[in-house]
């Protein structure tokens, strides 16, 4: 009805009512993916890389995040707006991380010094 | 069913409406129609308002006099703790969304309901839930931390903070899915020709609000549910004793409780800039302007909450920024004071009782809003931290903004709700009577804070040597506070008394071009039979009186 | 807490007739779509609910780096986690290919899978409870509670390098299947580094048991929003038409899931 919605319609081109049904090959590779960057976190911790190893540890989680994001949780296939709402989640939790982490390092030295 | 049924009554009067449409206590305790959910919800804001309400008196009474005056310190702080928690948590966050909003949004948008009605119910319930625990902390011990929870002394004190916590907790999963609700409702729910640009500012308002409820609420959600933690179990996660952060606790708090006031205010602004439009006679000036202000004002406003933390040993370059930032706050909403100016400007203005609760909102919100300038400015801020300063701006903003736009919508609304017209003169004296009470009891608030009155003290015997005036600026705002009671009384008594004696309420009975107008007063249950004309919202030009139907009517384009 | 989200498709009045699609709505597509936004809408929240956890592990974690690496290194069992981790993918996995069941209206496959995914969740609060029962016996408990026993398996000040191996706490004996993921002992180096054990580790144990037991509660709401779409399933009230809450409760799942993904490498795997 609302121009909205239709959008949302044209989206699922799969010919049904609703929705697109992941293909089940997709399913597949997705979870054979899951599961080989699970071990692959593991398997990094057994390399010292210092600083650099929570980075990798959460770059591969963000990676598997965003596989169950786009195949399992449908949005590669979805109306793009919920993606946008999912995204917008993300950006606040960044804001609220950043500014918080930046005052605490900043006050970090009184406490210190106390 | 929809059909307005004339017998001598204004257009658009119907006696067969969503109040008649079913009978008896269960048809109301388990209905999904917004609109009933709506009038439950007022009815039991009104209430918390009322309970709210006796509690400032108390406190202002205890103030009228240095020393003792009528209660225990330890009771005092009690009170000013539940005056803060009920007025925040219970009144102000839901008042204009949950009671006006809920009822208004869908007809108002042209759709029979909200998309999640029994979600709405579940919120209903929710905040009734979180209500019962705040009266059980009432009769169990009470509160006395503040209505912001600050760790540590929330961690060591003897009173029911485990048990209020969990009662905001469980409020602000209310208000999360009141939210939720509005989104999907105004994004799902538009008949044909609803376009973005073709929703009233109200609306525009709603949606804003609802995206500061869904992001800025779960961060309270996990505050308090570490604070009960700390407790309960002694978590330390706030606590220094145990290698936690108390400066943290202040920084999860405000990421919600900053945004939370853009909550409480947005909506505020959405009535207003109805009311303005609908009584200049006029279209609304600077539409769009004012409709992404709202949504800037949502956005900025999660930019700022460090600027309630500047002296409590957060950092000189974090403070910086939200000052900064804070400014940047100011500029969306003078885009909306200047516009609603502009749109009264050489406007035929209709000085009805919900016009003079705006008018008054615009003076009020326009102090509040300017001494706002003062306590974002670091140096300024240093000085006037916890004073009286802080309690009168933010009174003015949150009861000479919200709550008069609050009382302006309800009396805008309330003859599409009940049906029912009250006495215009009886409700605007009413209105001027809490306006000048509202300037008598907060403005001294402001002296007295310049000059280094402490917030949330029960005795200022001690001041009085270098400031003996302070006895005569308390009296005076107690006195005033007693004014203002007085008048929100006299509103509350015409509103009551139109039930009784009003007269029938016509369809359009104040010349309002969005959708609600079209649907008879009250409306039916489903709203719309078929889905409604959608036009501009705010085409005062096509809409005249007709003295014969007793109600405004739409005419065709000149 | 998801479960009102997805419960707007009972019709909610008693006039109309065709198959859950509520008065309001014009049509399937439009009650679906409206769910789905109103669904991840909810989820934003839930982000935003873990999200304070995550910043308050963040703080602690940028300033006190120390106890973390100790803590985690000492006392957190990373097969136990990295077993929990692949159930949970796998639970997923079954979560996703039923929504697709639904989609083509395999019915018994449906419930079949659905089934499956109620198991795993069992499966993952029994481990859960098995690492919760170790902690609590070693009086590895949240700050005011954390008295570590200096135990025979485990004494932190002063320990000599030698002794502790990482898979000494492991109270369960490791199957060879589960040794894939099994960490080799530290190295020498860091080992070293903790001679003595840092100050306020407690505040680590607080925030390893509020997110994974938050994670927890949000796996037994999960569950339980599984049962009631299998209970309806079995009812067969789902077919391609009408399968909007089969959707709604596996999206849930899947973001259960997307925050097991991120609380795995930053409490289990921390070097």
């Amino acid at each position: 009805m609302g121009n909205a919605h239709s959008a949302a319609h044209d989206a699922g081109h799969s010919g049904q009512a609703t929705g697109h049904a992941v293909p089940f090959p997709v399913l597949v590779a997705v979870f054979a993916a899951l599961l080989f960057l699970t071990f692959l976190t593991v398997a990094a911790t057994w390399v010292n890389l210092g600083e650099l190893n929570l980075w990798v540890a959460l770059g591969i989680a963000t990676l598997k995040a965003a596989l169950v994001a786009l195949y399992f949780m449908h949005l590669r296939y979805d109306h793009p707006f919920n993606g946008l709402v999912f995204v917008a989640a993300l950006t606040f939790l960044a804001l609220f991380l950043a500014m918080t982490l930046l005052d605490s390092f900043e006050y970090q030295q009184n406490i210190t010094n106390w | 069913m929809a059909a307005a049924s004339s017998v001598a009554v204004p257009a658009g009067h119907a006696t067969d409406n969503y109040l008649t449409h079913t009978r008896g206590f269960l048809s109301w305790a388990l209905t999904l129609d917004h609109k009933r959910i709506g009038m439950m919800y007022l009815v039991s804001i009104m209430a918390s308002f009322l309970l709210g309400g006796i509690f400032a008196l108390l406190i202002r009474t205890e103030l009228i006099s240095p020393g003792r005056t009528m209660m225990q310190a330890s009771t005092y702080n009690q009170y000013f703790t539940l005056h803060g928690a009920v007025m925040t948590f219970l009144f102000i966050i839901p008042g204009i969304p949950a009671a006006l909003g809920n009822f208004v949004l869908p007809i108002m948008l042209g759709a029979k309901d909200v998309a999640f009605p029994r979600l709405n119910l579940a919120s209903f319930y929710l905040w009734l839930l979180g209500a019962v625990f705040f009266v059980v902390v009432l009769h169990t011990g009470g509160l006395d931390t503040g209505w912001t929870f600050y760790t540590p002394y929330s961690t060591t004190t003897s009173t029911q903070v485990t048990l209020a916590v969990t009662g905001a907790f469980i409020l602000g999963f209310s208000s999360i899915f009141t939210g939720v609700n509005f989104i999907a409702t105004i994004h799902m729910l538009r008949p044909p020709g609803m376009t973005w640009f073709r929703l009233p500012l109200f609306l525009w308002a709603l949606y804003a609000t609802a995206l500061v409820q869904v992001l800025a609420t779960p961060v309270l959600g996990i505050t308090l549910m570490l604070l009960a933690a700390e407790r309960l179990f002694g978590l330390g996660i706030f606590d220094p004793k145990l290698g936690g952060d108390p400066v943290l606790f202040q920084h999860f708090f405000w990421f919600y409780s900053h945004p939370a006031v853009y909550i409480m205010i947005l909506p505020g602004m959405g009535v207003i800039s109805e009311i303005i439009s609908v009584f200049s006679r006029k279209h609304i000036f600077g539409y769009k302007f004012i409709a992404m202000s709202s949504v800037a004002i949502a956005l900025i406003g999660f930019l700022v909450w460090g600027h309630h933390m500047f002296t409590s040993g957060q950092s000189r370059l974090a403070g910086m920024i939200f000052s900064g930032l804070t400014f940047a706050v100011a500029i969306p909403s003078a885009i909306k004071v200047f516009n609603w100016i502009s749109t009264m400007y050489k406007g035929s203005i209709y000085l009805t009782t919900p016009m003079w609760y705006a008018l008054e909102f615009l003076f009020l919100f326009g102090i509040g809003g300017l001494t706002g300038l003062f306590l974002g400015s670091l140096a300024t801020d240093v000085h006037l931290h916890d004073t009286y300063f802080i309690v009168a701006h933010f009174h003015y903003v949150m009861v000479g903004g919200t709550t008069f736009a609050f009382l302006a919508g309800l009396y805008y609304w309330w003859p599409k709700m009940t049906g029912c017209m009250y006495s215009q003169n009886w409700a605007s004296l009413a209105s001027v009577l809490t306006f000048i009470g509202f300037n008598l009891a907060f403005f001294p608030q402001f002296l007295l804070g310049s000059r280094g009155m402490p917030r949330r003290y029960y005795d200022y015997t001690g001041l009085l040597g270098e400031h003996p005036e302070f006895t005569h600026l308390h009296r005076v705002s107690t006195l005033g506070s007693y004014f203002l009671a007085i008048g929100l009384f006299m509103g509350l008594f015409c509103l009551i008394y139109s039930l009784f004696r009003g007269k029938p309420a016509p369809g359009n009975p104040w010349g309002g071009a969005t959708l609600e107008w079209q649907c008879s007063s009250p409306p039916p249950h489903d709203n719309f039979s078929s889905p409604p004309v959608v036009g501009d919202p705010y085409a005062m030009k096509n809409i005249k009186y007709d003295p014969k139907a007793g109600s405004y009517v739409k005419v065709e384009d000149a | 807490m998801g479960k009102p989200v997805h419960d707007d498709h009972h019709d909610h009045s008693a006039s109309h007739g065709s198959t859950f699609l509520a008065h309001h709505f014009a049509s399937h597509e439009q009650q679906f779509a409206a769910g789905k936004l109103g669904m991840w809408i909810f989820l934003v929240t839930e982000i935003l609910l873990f999200g304070g956890l995550f910043c308050a592990y963040a703080v602690y974690r940028a300033n006190h780096p120390e106890i973390f690496r100790f803590a985690a290194e000492e006392f957190l069992d990373k097969r136990l986690g990295g077993i929990n981790t692949c159930v949970l993918i796998f639970s997923s996995f079954t979560m996703a290919w039923a929504v697709r069941s639904a989609q083509l209206n395999k019915q018994r496959q449906l419930i079949v899978l659905l089934a499956i995914t109620i198991a795993c969740g069992f499966g993952f609060l029994g481990i859960k409870y098995v690492e919760y029962k170790h902690k609590w016996e070693e009086g590895l408990l949240w700050a005011a509670s954390y008295h570590p026993h200096a135990g025979a398996e485990k004494e932190p000040v002063p320990a000599s390098p030698a002794q502790v191996p990482a898979a000494a706490l492991d109270a369960p004996p490791p199957t060879q299947s589960q040794l894939a993921i099994v960490t080799p002992k530290k190295t020498d180096a860091v080992e070293s580094e903790f001679k003595t054990e840092p100050k306020n580790v407690g505040v680590f144990f607080s925030i390893y048991f509020m997110m994974t037991g938050l994670h927890g509660i949000h796996v037994i709401a999960g569950m339980s929003a599984i049962v009631w779409v299998l209970l309806r399933a079995r009812k067969g009230h789902f077919n391609s038409e009408y399968y909007g809450p089969v959707d709604f409760v596996g999206l849930y799942w899947h973001l259960v899931d997307l925050v097991w993904i991120y609380l795995f490498p930053l409490l289990y795997l921390i070097h």
